[in-house]
């Protein structure tokens, strides 16, 4: 397949990965701790390396949710020692980030695990990193991860999509009636971690909270149906992964940056031209009802 | 069997209890209310009782059985407050969520629980808004739709976090209607009050709350100025307003 098309695809595997994980993220209010666990789980990737003494994706995968659900965990257990949750988000997150720095610094210098890459990710090199997993021809390394992490995620939200509904609507409910209200809580988590991993290679730690949250915010504009919110989130992350890339082609700039700043345009235009719940509409019923 | 025997209960959020050494006995098929001042641990009561925060000591027992959530026994109403009315979502889907406990793991409701769900719309006298969207609806419909979720559970006993609160006149009278259909059926029903005034005509049993229990029993023995006085404390603007309340026998 050719460079470009290997770019496409991976581009919108993370699209749509990022995008149906991070509705539940914006339904549940919980942007701020996924980026916490963007910058967390790369502690996670160091010790799956330093533990394995290899980069295979899947060990990273595995080191990333334990880390993700750890920092979810952390963070719960000091807001409800009676710590205030943002600031028991930002401790946390910058301590379990600055212990993988260190670890990084220290043990892991020689190899090709540097901050800059896992923070901004270079989606360029994606179609050369090729592995090869069992019986399947040499595919690249993003490609099978973000493959796999989109299984992952799908069969968690069609699984376990009333309790995430639930859970994400009235947590109060669905503890009344026995639903496990923390353990889909941290499942969520370990989906996001698994998600901010295998973007990483692509987007890079910073840049994929845009592709989490723009597209699942745009969606939310956009509909009153949490099925058809999932649809258009994960539609429009591909939208903005193709368009990002031709932008970048065009204009001769960084690939991933360029998909990050479309996700934000796509999420101004629909603030404003949305509809029914975009600044202009409401604007407009609102004049519509003072006129009459 | 009493449907619901809590013994002494204590919960503390920090250091200070919130409750504390709560004992009470519930009668079946009775609508009882909770009434106490802000700050009384009424809402913790319920959320307590239900295992929903965690008890420093105490034991609840629903139908002589320690409870558990599973059982499906009990129906819960929140706070209208305590959910983003923006959710992505409409009045059959909240409705629906009441059947969740009982269609257990990787299934989805099926074409009865929606009839059943829209029966019980119906009996809330919403069914026309069964397809709205939830943040278009008014408060006191809101309400409504929240009582609808608790009759698809289908439990023996109720609990209700203040469902009179911020709706019109029409929405409370439906309520209340609801509540006696309710006992009728022999169902227990508890509910936390704020309006005084209605007390009297609205329950049988009152357990009067502040962090203790100060009293519980018949409305009518119960319900007397004396144990208000206790109840509230020194609220003066109360005390008037409560001698017209409870009328000196």
């Amino acid at each position: 397949m050719s460079y470009e098309a290997w770019i496409l695809i991976v581009g919108s595997l993370a699209g749509i990965c990022c995008g149906i994980t991070g509705c539940f993220l914006i339904l549940r209010r919980l942007a701020m701790l996924a980026d916490a666990i963007s910058h967390t789980v790369l502690l996670g990737m160091v010790l799956a390396f330093l533990i394995s003494q290899s980069l295979n994706g899947f060990y990273m995968l595995i080191g990333a949710a334990a880390i993700g659900v750890l920092t979810a965990v952390f963070v719960q257990l000091l807001h409800s020692s009676g710590i205030q949750e943002d600031a028991s988000i930002g401790v946390v997150f910058t301590f379990l980030f600055a212990v993988g720095v260190i670890l990084l610094s220290l043990y892991a210098d020689h190899v090709h695990l540097d901050v800059d890459h896992a923070l901004m990710g270079e989606i360029t090199f994606v179609p050369w990193d090729l592995v090869k997993w069992g019986f399947l021809p040499e595919l690249p390394k993003a490609f099978l991860m973000l493959t796999t992490v989109l299984i992952i995620n799908l069969l968690i939200i069609i699984l376990f999509y009333k309790e995430l509904k639930i859970t994400s609507f009235d947590p109060q409910m669905a503890a009344a009636i026995g639903v496990p209200v923390l353990l889909i809580h941290y499942i969520l988590m370990g989906m996001v971690s698994m998600t901010t991993v295998a973007s990483f290679d692509s987007v890079g730690a910073i840049l994929v909270v845009a592709m989490l949250i723009a597209p699942g915010a745009s969606a939310y504009l956009l509909t009153d149906k949490l099925n058809i919110m999932l649809i258009m989130s994960a539609l429009l992350g591909v939208a903005a992964a193709i368009i990002g890339y031709y932008l970048a082609s065009w204009l001769d700039v960084s690939i991933s940056g360029s998909m990050a700043t479309v996700n934000g345009v796509i999420f101004a235009i629909f603030f404003f031209f949305a509809p029914h719940k975009g600044v202009l509409s409401k604007r407009w019923s609102q004049r519509k009802l003072k006129l009459t | 069997m009493n449907p619901v025997e809590v013994q002494n209960l204590t919960v503390a959020y920090q250091k200070k209890p919130v409750l504390k050494n709560v004992s009470f006995t519930v009668p079946e098929g009775k609508l009882i209310g909770i009434i106490g001042p802000n700050g009384a641990g009424k809402s913790t009561l319920i959320k307590a009782v239900l295992g929903m925060i965690p008890k420093a000591t105490g034991e609840v027992r629903v139908y002589d059985k320690l409870y558990r959530a599973k059982e499906r026994v009990v129906g819960y109403v929140p706070q209208r407050g305590s959910v983003d009315w923006d959710f992505p979502t409409n009045a059959l889907d909240v409705v629906l969520m009441g059947r969740y406990g009982h269609i257990g793991w990787f299934k989805r409701p099926g074409k009865k629980d929606k009839e059943l769900a829209l029966n019980c719309l119906e009996k809330v006298g919403m069914q026309e808004y069964a397809t709205r969207q939830i943040s278009q609806l008014s408060g006191g419909q809101q309400q409504r739709v929240f009582l609808a979720r608790a009759l698809a559970q289908d439990a023996k006993i109720y609990f209700m976090d203040e469902p009179f609160v911020g709706v019109d006149a029409a929405t409370e009278r439906a309520i209340i209607e609801l509540l006696n259909e309710l006992k009728q059926q022999g169902k227990t029903v508890l509910v936390v009050h704020h309006d005084l005034q209605t007390v009297k005509d609205y329950f049988d049993h009152v357990i009067l709350l502040n962090i203790n229990v100060i009293a519980e029993g018949p409305t009518e023995d119960t319900f007397t100025l004396k144990n208000l006085h206790q109840t509230y404390g020194g609220t003066l603007a109360f005390l008037e307003k409560g001698d017209i309340l409870v009328g000196q026998k």
